[in-house]
């Protein structure tokens, strides 16, 4: 910015004019993609529409079936419980990992393809996995009753009240390798210099990680962040596969409501109502964030 | 697969004014006895100097139906295309996309020939047919293991009652008395049986069909409400997901019941048992006299082209003459849509649903009763009510007039 009025063009439209061409069909896509197509989405969710699109007006009537709904309101629980789970377990885990790789071990690549392994899968076949796994006639609980343990009980799939747990699992054993080699890359960017003041001052390697370490790799959080979050919010074919929304509806996701709403039940006001919703909260969580991160930035 | 689906789609397109009578048909039949079955259909259309070019959607009803609908509704239409007749084509007709069958119909008297008349009028929209009905499948029965009770020491229960007496001494054998897949629809199912079967074939056609919310509150319901009580202390334990695993229960003796559709047999079938030695059918739970008129039919969208739409008229009567109804339904297992065909070929159990047919009470599917939107909620409920043991009947009861209300 500085620069740019040390130069003191008079049209600063104009600046960069190449770079400004060049960005306009993406700039359009996403006005008219992301920002119509979400304004169409908000308007039709206030219609009665069925099968098909209809401007007939319903005032909040969608929401109100919406919040009323069971389905939608165990949704959003299940939702709730496997962010933070993914969340917290998939950045614990990921990094602890990344820092045993760290340690400049043996056979670290084949250590780094095993972890990361799982990430290569999609989730569809990920989610068919762990239900063969998590099976209890022919899983984990069937070989360690197998073993001799013949009151060994572990059936998440079948009880609804641990159900998301299961899916949990599924999506921590596919997504954490992916969390571990993005820190992983983080804490190879750490200058060694860091390391050498460190041990001159006697700091043991732990709190070395976690007090000097992990404030310099804010960026590298803040990424996995991200892509983590847009993973758990867009959560649906993992559910499909590994447990189609049941026992009964207990593992019911938003996604799932969206897509059984618009394309099973034939509503697909009720559906826009609900991705409505999601994409409320969404913004709830990102627009403060991106203020902070970005906005304060800017003027400072 | 999703190779000859694109052909098909091209070929729909090229097929213009050079060879004019290929039309592609979309459906959802792709399990053995069904591709069977819906190859009658093809082999007796290409015969009538046309060609049928197959277009089946792997999946089930719920998957295929989006893919036929978003075709349709982005105006790339196929020749025709399945839908279960009743509730799910009617807004694409209402919004002008499928055309008229009325000019064939009345022209061929489908009127006079097809019996139960109600399955025609599924296919009428302000007086006009929109669809050809192609066959007939009873979701109202009760399949049991002879196994099972022999296993028991006990004999194969006449009605849905025997079953529920003997279910503690199931239980003791180590069987599972009545096994419920987990998918919402198969949950659906028991309710709708025990309203017909509990309640009778009048109070089902108040409740689910004219949606009276008296009759629901009425005694008739508040005994259908006590049997799916009972029916849920019955299916505890049960944990498989398809129906077919659920019939492979009762086939190998594992589990004494199961209530499901006519479709079932085909499992029978290929398990090589007899009806009557191996398994029991009971309609309407053993309780009276009564099918549902759930089914499929075809519908054909509005194209411009006069040869495609002479086709379709072609493939209409082909769907509908005596000679394929009788070979199609034989395949199926399902029961042909005219009363005037001869099925000595068929089964026991289906002979049994043909008599029921022609003499008995018949009443609406859910299909038909409810919309697409009623009918998910209505089996919403089911599932949850199933596997959720402290929810109670009033529950259930309240969340089913909450649905019938906002559907009427």
């Amino acid at each position: 910015m500085a620069k740019s009025r040390a130069s003191g063009r008079p049209f600063r439209l104009f600046r960069n004019i190449n770079a400004k061409l060049a960005a306009i069909p993406m700039i359009l896509t996403a006005m008219v993609v992301f920002v119509g197509f979400s304004a169409w989405t908000i308007t039709y969710s206030f219609t009665r529409s069925r099968l098909l699109p209809k401007l007939d007006f319903v005032g909040l009537g969608q929401y109100e079936r919406l919040w009323a709904s069971d389905k939608w309101l165990i949704s959003i629980q299940n939702l709730v419980i496997f962010g933070i789970c993914m969340l917290v377990l998939s950045f614990v885990i990921g990094f602890l990992l990344a820092c045993l790789l760290d340690q400049k071990i043996r056979f670290e690549g084949v250590f780094r393809t095993i972890l990361l392994y799982p990430f290569a899968l999609s989730f569809v076949v990920t989610g068919l996995v762990w239900q063969w796994i998590l099976n209890p006639d022919f899983g984990i609980q069937s070989i360690i009753r197998g073993m001799g343990w013949q009151s060994f009980t572990f059936d998440p799939l079948n009880d609804g009240r641990i159900v998301i747990f299961g899916v949990v699992i599924a999506a921590l054993w596919q997504g954490t390798g992916f969390v571990m080699v993005l820190m992983l890359a983080g804490l190879r960017g750490i200058d060694d210099e860091i390391w050498k003041a460190s041990r001159v001052d006697g700091v043991p390697a732990w709190k070395t990680y976690l007090f000097v370490v992990v404030p310099m790799l804010r960026p590298v959080f803040v990424t996995t962040l991200v892509i983590v979050t847009a993973g758990i919010v867009k959560v649906y074919d993992l559910v499909v596969a590994q447990t189609g929304g049941g026992p009964g509806i207990a593992s019911e996701v938003p996604a799932k409501y969206v897509y059984d709403q618009m394309f099973l039940n034939q509503n697909l006001g009720q559906g826009f109502a609900a991705s409505t919703m999601m994409l409320l909260t969404v913004a709830i969580i990102i627009i403060p964030w991106a203020y902070l991160e970005f906005g304060g930035r800017r003027r400072g | 697969m999703k190779a000859s689906f694109l052909i098909g789609a091209t070929v729909t397109c090229l097929a213009g004014g050079v060879q004019a009578t290929e039309i592609e048909v979309t459906h959802w039949w792709t399990s053995g006895g069904e591709a069977a079955a819906v190859a009658e259909f093809a082999k007796a259309f290409d015969a009538s100097g046309n060609k049928w070019v197959d277009g089946a959607i792997a999946g089930s009803g719920g998957v295929a139906r989006p893919v036929m609908i978003s075709r349709i509704t982005g105006r790339d239409p196929m020749g025709a295309t399945q839908f279960n007749h009743g509730q799910q084509a009617q807004e694409l007709v209402e919004a002008g996309l499928m055309r008229s069958l009325e000019e064939v119909a009345q022209a061929d008297g489908w009127r006079d020939v097809v019996h139960p008349a109600s399955i025609l009028k599924s296919c009428e929209i302000d007086g006009q047919i929109y669809c050809v009905p192609v066959n007939i499948h009873s979701q109202l029965w009760l399949w049991l293991s002879n196994a099972a009770f022999e296993k028991a020491g006990l004999p194969v229960p006449k009605d849905w009652n025997e079953l529920v007496a003997a279910a503690p001494k199931l239980r003791e054998a180590g069987i599972q008395p009545l096994v419920i897949g987990q998918q919402p629809w198969q949950a659906g199912l028991v309710l709708q049986n025990l309203i017909a079967a509990v309640a009778g074939p009048e109070i089902y056609g108040k409740v689910l069909s004219e949606k009276n919310l008296e009759a629901v509150d009425g005694p008739e319901m508040a005994k259908v409400f006590e049997a799916l009580q009972t029916a849920r202390e019955l299916s505890t334990g049960s944990n498989v997901q398809e129906w077919n695993q659920a019939t492979a229960m009762i086939i190998n003796g594992t589990a004494g019941g199961q209530i499901m559709g006519d479709w079932a047999q085909g499992e029978f079938a290929i398990a090589e048992q007899v009806a009557g030695k191996d398994y029991t059918c009971l309609p309407a739970l053993g309780m009276g006299e009564i099918v549902s008129t759930g089914g499929d039919a075809f519908y054909f969208p509005k194209v411009d082209d006069p040869a495609i739409t002479k086709a379709q008229e072609d493939l209409a009567r082909v769907m509908i003459s005596p000679e394929a109804q009788v070979a199609f339904n034989l395949k199926k297992g399902s029961m042909p849509v005219r009363g005037d065909v001869n099925l000595d070929a068929a089964n026991d159990c289906m002979r049994k649903g043909l008599d029921v047919l022609a003499n008995g009470a018949i009443v609406e599917a859910q299909d038909q009763a409810l919309s697409a939107d009623a009918s998910t909620q209505f089996n919403d409920l089911m599932i949850q009510f199933f596997n959720q043991p402290d929810m109670t009947t009033e529950d259930a009861k309240a969340g089913l007039k909450d649905i019938l209300e906002f559907d009427s």
